[in-house]
């Protein structure tokens, strides 16, 4: 049943009050799967490995944008269920260089009307991000970010603690205080969107497109024909493919291995935790990342908070008690009022690091083989402004000019796009 | 979290330690000879196996570097050995084509 290129299927039955309505009536014992659990065919023109968001994403945008039906979404496990599902769900645009503002803003934008353009509820709440200094080093580094900001459009002001009080009125912005807060950076168009709906709208979207959607399927080796890649070995036997795009974050190193080539990447665990539920509390996010943490409210009334990453590399979906005990102790810090809140759940994701905090999107040695990786601890923000870049890359052969500067040569040539500041601890 | 034994001050917590990255990357003898690649691949590229990894850790109590032979995904530690020492026996550093 599925779709050839040029002829669109639309399986997908359309999500609104009319169809909940009709379903209730029914008492939701009809609604229809969300997307299709196909067999592999033998070939495709393009496989995508991964499938967290921006590889969903990826094959989305490939099928609505280019035309491109013909695709399968290769999962080793569940959908979502790496990185996707593990981060603190937090979404903004304010980086420091024009590059990086672009690309990131470009997925801020695709945020504001997702819920829209793929009729499914992605909860995305606008509710405004704040990122704290502690100290003048902090205050001039938040200043220049927030001019480079405003100079790339970019909606970015500075608070005053008063003004920081006004907003986050639990924030200890006593002078006394362990961690003196002396201003903050505020885009007031971050926020928060549901991890897990931002996959299932993405997945929901290309099955309707035609994408077939393999979960359960490991890639076990890139079959290469001399300099051009010819397939993929999988869990579920060898899958032929004109084009292949690998977007599988901590494991990139892996797959990069597969193919032959080695990437500027180290894989660290990146932990996050949520607290019992209560009533609201906190409305917008606040990150700190010069005392490692970062913290929103969930609309279940969970607090989440997320951390810094191990030091050491790691494959393990697990971290250190230690990195938990120092964010945890900088959060009851800044807001005494969660010294009595009980953790609930606590986890860990590998994310890809690169030297310069920057993404990878675009070729590689190996001829229509292309990667998209190196998000390292922010990943979850670009999902669809990458999606959309990573297919036109893999549609065109050649990188949009959002995602030109985010080239593997980079690392020869020297073109390093510097995000430590933006991105290195807090996302 | 992991324990780690220096081999001056024996096992400790990791917290105990600072990572300093993958192992045996030798600082090329003239730089100034080197390619962009060849520059490039001894500043940036890593190996960044999923399994056996040699490391380097510096203790901060007697402030001396070593090497870790560790699991990426076990975390588990089957050597520690000096610095300019090879790794003990059947283990190979994984990932490096040179």
């Amino acid at each position: 049943m599925h779709a050839t290129s040029g002829i669109p299927i639309v399986t997908m039955s359309k999500y609104s009050i009319f169809s909940l309505v009709r379903n209730a009536l029914g008492y939701h014992e009809n609604w229809p799967l969300a997307w299709r659990s196909p067999e592999p065919k033998a070939e495709y023109d393009v496989v995508i490995v991964g499938g967290g968001g921006h590889g969903l994403a990826t094959a989305y945008y490939l099928a609505k944008e280019h035309g491109i039906r013909n695709v399968a979404v290769l999962e080793k496990g569940w959908l979502g269920g790496g990185n996707t599902g593990r981060n603190t769900t937090i979404i903004r645009s304010n980086y420091l260089w024009d590059e990086s503002a672009a690309l990131y803003e470009h997925s801020l934008k695709l945020y504001e009307g997702l819920s829209q353009e793929l009729n499914f509820n992605i909860m995305f709440s606008q509710r405004g991000v704040l990122n704290l200094a502690h100290n003048l080093h902090d205050m001039r580094e938040l200043s220049r970010r927030v001019n480079a900001n405003r100079l790339n459009g970019i909606d970015s002001e500075i608070l005053t603690p008063e003004q920081i009080k006004a907003i986050v009125p639990i924030l200890n912005t006593s002078p006394t205080a362990r961690y003196p807060v002396l201003g903050a950076s505020l885009q007031r168009r971050g926020g928060t969107a549901r991890h897990d709906a931002v996959a299932w709208g993405f997945a929901r979207g290309a099955d309707a497109h035609g994408v077939d959607i393999i979960q359960n399927c490991e890639v076990t080796g890139i079959r290469r024909n001399g300099a051009r890649v010819e397939g993929v070995e999988t869990s579920r036997g060898y899958i032929a493919a004109k084009k292949v795009g690998v977007v599988v974050a901590g494991h990139c190193s892996v797959l990069a291995g597969m193919a032959g080539f080695r990437l500027p990447i180290e894989s660290h665990p990146l932990q996050a935790l949520v607290s019992e539920p209560v009533k609201p509390i906190h409305h917008s996010v606040v990150m700190s990342n010069a005392v490692h943490v970062y913290v929103s409210q969930s609309d279940k009334g969970e607090l989440v908070i997320g951390a810094g990453i191990d030091a050491y590399n790691s494959y393990a979906q697990r971290g250190s008690f230690a990195v938990v005990e120092g964010q945890i102790g900088a959060l009851v810090e800044l807001f005494p009022i969660f010294s009595r809140l009980r953790m609930m759940r606590q986890w860990g994701g590998i994310v890809d690091v690169c030297p310069d905090a920057s993404p990878i999107i675009g070729k590689t040695p190996v001829e229509n083989l292309f990667f998209n990786c190196g998000w390292g601890t922010g990943g979850f923000k670009a999902t669809p402004g990458s999606g959309w870049v990573f297919a036109h890359t893999i549609a065109t052969g050649e990188p949009h000019p959002l995602n030109a500067p985010f080239t593997l040569e980079r690392f020869t040539t020297g073109f390093l796009i510097d995000e430590h500041g933006a991105a290195a601890v807090a996302h | 979290m992991l324990l780690i034994e220096c081999p001056w001050c024996g096992p400790r917590d990791d917290q105990d330690f600072t990572y300093g990255g993958e192992a045996h990357i030798a600082r090329p003898e003239r730089p100034e000879k080197l390619s962009d690649e060849q520059w490039g691949d001894y500043l940036f590229m890593r190996s960044n196996p999923k399994g056996t990894h040699l490391e380097r850790w510096v203790c901060n109590g007697c402030r001396r570097w070593f090497n870790v032979c560790r699991d990426t995904v076990t975390d588990e530690i089957t050597a520690v050995y000096r610095m300019g020492e090879k790794p003990p026996g059947a283990i190979k550093k994984a990932g490096r084509k040179s």
